[in-house]
């Protein structure tokens, strides 16, 4: 057939079309996609203010912060001294106690297990607290040590930290 | 005017009327009337008649459910035990519902089998097979959603869990986590999405089961013999001939179900979804439905979190591509010497493994749990599709009509072998 100059117009046409209609329905679905994330107020509770002046040594308390818990405890002695001389060549998550922690003796942390979400055993004194010493997660046997670490078992990472400040010395604000 | 006159093809004239302007009455006549059904078929092909029955009274008993439940984390729980106790006839809504959805696992999964077995899923019907696998991943969706429902402890933690199996995605995991949850955790914004989806899943199902009859109809349904069908002498009618058959068939399976419901309503239950969800304490074995544990169990098998949820998610997709990794021309298992006992062997595995999948992963079940893993890719990717480089299939039957005439016998001769192959 010989080139027709109104071919091309036509091409260009449906070229455009088919484009514009692509674009206007990716552009459509957006919102309905946007709307599965959290809701502004979810966004909003978004910070925890926690009195720690009852908190013993050696003792531990579990808050809720954006729904799940956080525990923060008051580390021993000789839980600290096990949390440093660990080295961290051997960690599967390598990091170091000291950037875990703002104040040596408290520990805060997201008490949920990296590995599918379970909440770790190791806050009550009855609790079994794992071949490390610190939590144990009873759904696919996760070790984490005295500074949250993870040891043994499934999960990738440690118990992460979630950001926090001390307004003064007995209290924390989580969030 | 149209000088059509309206054909009279039923005496009845209302039925005219309407065959005139939508032509369903000679549909429905052609699907379910003449349509043609292998007359040797046993009674593991009316299962597929059994499972779109089951499917019917689940959308049924949801639908009045949902008449009586709230999709709230603090009213949940509580609207569940109002339906037990004080909605009338709740108790057997609930139990019918629940047990229901169990035995409709049963059945697909002796559909499932069945197509296996009898090389189903063969020329020129691996697109059923898709659809089906496709309804099989849907429904396995829908049961997990309608679990979290009653929001007991089993809901939220076995939410919790299989949500978090996304976070194991590389890079986008962590976002897609909470975007499926709609907040940071499983809370509010979870189980009312949850009850959206699993009240309109269902009928999602329905329409792709509707695909799936349709694309049966076309070549017609496989026999145990798997062999094509040459004449009309290889054939009944579906009305009455397998309508009957299926309805004698869901006779039995209501006497079944109906014991289970009145007799042992709970016996596919777990205790603890009966305690309220708590967000700070985990039950000390997290267990998923049976009918989800073989999977739970290749998860658990593998010590690392990525490769786990590959292997689980690998483990059903693999099923969508079973028609090409079977290079055997045989559709039958009854005419497989060998590859029969294989096909054996994988149920007997899938069922081993659905069953260390509900109990602890540690020590022996977890070992347990690997050899079964391995056997089940094993099946697939090596024996699946080499095995007919060393198997030498029975004679085939030249069609189904001859299998009637010495007394059940095969054929004699090996033509129909070589016909097929």
């Amino acid at each position: 057939m010989a080139e027709n100059p109104d071919n091309k117009r036509r091409d260009f046409l449906q070229l455009s079309t088919i484009t514009l209609g692509a674009v206007g329905s990716a552009a459509f679905i957006w919102p309905f996609l946007k709307s599965m994330n959290p809701a502004e107020d979810t966004l909003a509770l978004g910070t925890t203010e926690v009195d720690i002046s009852s908190i013993e040594e050696g003792q531990s308390i579990t808050v809720k912060w954006r729904g799940k818990p956080v525990f923060i405890r008051k580390r021993t002695e000789t839980e600290i001294e096990e949390a440093k001389a660990v080295n961290i060549l051997d960690l599967k998550d390598p990091e170091q106690d000291v950037d875990r922690v703002k104040k040596e003796e408290w520990l805060v942390l997201v008490g949920v297990c990296t590995h599918l979400g379970c909440v770790p055993l190791g806050q009550k004194l009855t609790d079994t607290k794992g071949e490390y010493n610190g939590w144990y997660c009873p759904c696919h046997g996760s070790h984490y040590d005295t500074s949250g670490r993870i040891r043994k078992g499934p999960a990738p990472e440690n118990l992460p930290v979630p950001p926090y400040s001390f307004l003064n010395d007995t209290t924390i604000k989580i969030g | 005017m149209s000088g059509n006159p309206e054909p009279r093809k039923y005496k009845n004239s209302l039925l005219n009327w309407i065959e005139f302007r939508l032509p369903i009455i000679s549909y429905f006549e052609k699907e379910y009337g003449d349509y043609p059904m292998p007359k040797n078929c046993n009674y593991l092909w009316s299962f597929g008649a059994l499972a779109t029955i089951t499917l019917m009274v689940l959308i049924i008993s949801g639908i009045f459910l949902a008449m009586n439940y709230t999709p709230h984390t603090d009213m949940a729980f509580d609207s569940v035990e109002r339906i037990m106790r004080d909605v009338n006839f709740g108790w057997l809504l609930r139990y019918i519902h629940s047990n229901g959805a169990a035995f409709f696992f049963i059945i697909v999964y002796i559909h499932i089998l069945r197509g296996m077995y009898y090389g189903s899923y063969k020329y020129p019907r691996e697109l059923n097979w898709i659809l089906g696998v496709f309804i099989y991943l849907l429904m396995m969706v829908t049961a997990f959603m309608g679990y979290v429902l009653p929001w007991g402890q089993m809901s939220y933690w076995g939410a919790t869990v299989i949500t978090n199996l996304f976070s194991a995605i590389p890079f986008i995991g962590e976002g897609l986590k909470t975007w499926l949850l709609g907040d940071y955790t499983v809370g509010n914004a979870t189980l009312n999405r949850f009850f959206a989806l699993h009240y309109v899943l269902p009928f999602v199902i329905l329409g792709v089961v509707g695909l799936h009859v349709a694309a049966v109809h076309v070549h017609g349904s496989n026999n145990p013999a798997g062999i094509d069908i040459k004449s009309k002498n290889d054939t009944v009618r579906f009305f009455p001939y397998m309508v009957m058959k299926d309805t004698l068939a869901t006779c039995v399976f209501g006497v079944i179900i109906s014991a289970v419901i009145f007799f042992g309503p709970n016996l596919m239950a777990e205790v603890d979804n009966y305690i309220p969800a708590d967000p700070l304490v985990t039950p000390a074995h997290i267990v998923p439905n049976w009918y989800l544990a073989p999977f739970y169990a290749i998860l658990r098998a593998i010590p690392d979190k990525l490769g786990g949820v590959l292997l689980m998610f690998g483990s059903i997709a693999i099923l969508f591509v079973l028609p090409w990794l079977d290079r055997s021309k045989v559709r039958s298992c009854n005419f497989r010497p060998i590859y029969k006992w294989f096909v054996m062997l994988f149920f007997v595995n899938f069922f081993i493994l659905g069953y260390v999948g509900m109990l602890p992963a540690e020590g022996l079940y977890l070992l347990i749990a690997r050899i079964g893993l391995v056997y089940y890719f094993g099946f697939f990717l090596i024996i699946t599709p080499f095995i007919h480089k060393i198997e030498i299939p029975k004679s085939l039957p030249l069609g189904i009509s001859d299998l009637y005439l010495g007394g059940g016998k095969e054929s004699p001769t090996p033509t129909g072998q070589k016909e097929i192959i």
